[in-house]
């Protein structure tokens, strides 16, 4: 085995890992049982597990057919639109749920619309979670599938097209079960990335245990003045979006 | 949004020069103990996000005042920033926006001697420009109407929040509670919320916003600490920067932000 590649490996590991021996050292194991049960934790949990996998859901409805057209479809303008969808990843968070307040506010340039229409105002509420997770989580979708797609042999493709298939058809019945595999590694990524989402979120949704307040905005609070709380907190979000990750990796990408 | 209505420049420009003249005269004094009293280096202070704008001017007379001194800022929450400071962030200087909060830094052994209060601030009611929901008191943020944002609880603006709204004897329903003051302002001035309970000296600091003064503030004011670390990378420079801030050219900013004598 080369040496030039284990040893950078290994040192790649141990940064990765070394935080998480670090919040394992100072969790205070006692008082775990108890602080599993504090009433606001649950609520925290359960609301973090359903917004990141509703934006999810939003990042393949909308990710995926964007990531057909960059990949299938030549178009004038096509690199610009894909540097564009990855702007959210390079745009701090914070400013990213500014951004969403200018245009799904109650003065933004949509919002002030929806508000006055439809009386429906977005900020502070569970949707503008959902909104803020998937912002930043769909370029990792789009880009993974837009990968997927490139790496597919479009022989397959064309050779549906020649029996009378039509492009939907050939979209579902050929390209989709081709990319599966990308489409599911976008999804996880997409997952994990609105799971842990922080900036947008107390931006643009505000903090509002029970409707908007999300693990890491829990972690944030406790931290100001009880870390302990703030560790066992993160050590939750860590546990149960590791097993949940673990189970569908395997059920999905059928990697062990 | 932090932009003072006072001219900074002249009355920075004047203090400086005054400064300087006295800075001669104790270094040039024979026998007088130089190095304790010169500030060299940078001096890193951690202070609450109210404070912002005021400590920026401090900070700007300071430099001039000991030239070759570079003073850098961590304005956040005053609860994060004990945290911090407790897991041993090197800061030099803490200025807290409540009592309680600069005991936790106290009572983990991080200061260096007893903390002096500086000033004191009071909550008023931030608004629109104009007032639109016509906010008169603490009883009008339960209206259907006007949604609220406070600070968290954690936060020093949030306690006295609490304090506030229970000597009202009103039951305030907010739809988000920000980290700190700053977050529940920008609310504010975004036109997210109609109302936030917010520092008299953020409002005056800030454009776009008006505030409404009600009397159950009273009842609600926080007096701020501030002392120099005890593992402080400089501390001589955390030294004079206390005693800067409670200098007559200190107090002269700080009251000029709305900030009140203790």
């Amino acid at each position: 085995m080369p040496v030039a590649l284990l040893v950078p490996a290994g040192l790649g590991l141990f940064f990765l890992t070394v935080p998480l021996v670090g919040l394992l050292v100072r969790t205070p194991w006692s008082t775990l049982p108890h602080r599993l049960t504090e009433p606001g934790v649950l609520a925290a949990l359960r609301l973090s597990i359903l917004a990141a996998t509703l934006a999810t859901v939003l990042c393949l409805v909308l990710g995926v057919p964007l990531a057909w057209l960059l990949a299938r479809v030549d178009f004038p303008g096509r690199r610009l639109v894909r540097a564009l969808v990855t702007v959210p990843l390079v745009l701090p968070p914070v400013v990213g749920g500014v951004a969403l307040l200018l245009v799904f506010g109650r003065r933004g340039l949509l919002g002030g619309w929806l508000d006055q229409t439809f009386g429906l105002t977005l900020p502070f509420t569970t949707t503008a979670v959902v909104l803020a997770e998937a912002f930043v989580a769909m370029p990792f979708l789009v880009i993974a599938v837009e990968g997927a797609l490139r790496g597919v042999d479009t022989r397959y493709e064309e050779a549906a097209a020649t029996l009378g298939a039509g492009r939907w058809t050939t979209f579902t019945r050929v390209t989709l079960p081709l990319v599966g595999p990308g489409i599911a590694a976008g999804a996880v990524l997409a997952w994990a990335r609105a799971l842990g989402e922080f900036g947008a979120t107390i931006t643009f949704a505000g903090n509002y245990p029970g409707t908007t307040q999300t693990m890491p905005l829990a972690v944030y609070l406790a931290l100001e003045t009880d870390l302990e709380a703030a560790i066992v907190l993160s050590l939750i979000l860590l546990v149960v979006s590791v097993a949940i990750l673990a189970a569908l990796r395997d059920r999905w990408l059928g990697t062990t | 949004m932090t932009i003072p209505r006072f001219p900074v420049a002249p009355v920075a420009l004047a203090t400086a020069a005054l400064l300087a003249v006295a800075g001669c005269a104790t270094t040039d004094r024979p026998g007088g103990d130089s190095d304790a009293t010169t500030v060299t280096g940078t001096v890193t202070v951690f202070a609450a996000a109210s404070l912002t704008g005021a400590f920026t001017t401090i900070g700007t007379q300071f430099e001039a005042a000991h030239p070759g001194v570079v003073v850098r800022f961590n304005f956040a929450g005053s609860s994060g920033l004990a945290t911090q400071i407790t897991e041993g962030a090197p800061a030099d200087v803490f200025a807290a926006a409540d009592p309680a909060t600069m005991v936790r830094v106290t009572e983990a052994g991080a200061a260096e001697g007893p903390p002096a209060t500086f000033v004191s601030n009071q909550l008023v009611v931030a608004v629109a420009p104009g007032n639109p929901k016509r906010i008169t008191g603490l009883a009008d943020l339960t209206r259907p109407d006007v949604q609220v944002a406070l600070c968290a609880e954690q936060a020093p603006c949030g306690a006295a929040a609490r304090r506030a709204l229970a000597a009202a004897d009103v039951d305030v329903t907010p739809v988000t509670l920000e980290r700190d003051v700053k977050g529940a302002l920008a609310k504010v001035t975004l036109g997210e919320v109609d109302a936030a309970l917010v520092y008299r000296t953020d409002v005056r600091a800030a454009e776009r916003v008006d505030g409404v003064e009600f009397p159950e503030s009273g009842e609600a004011i926080n007096d701020y600490p501030i002392v120099g670390l005890a593992d402080a990378p400089n501390p001589t420079g955390a030294r004079e920067f206390v005693a800067y801030v409670l200098s007559e050219p200190g107090r002269t900013v700080l009251t000029r932000a709305g900030f009140q004598t203790p």
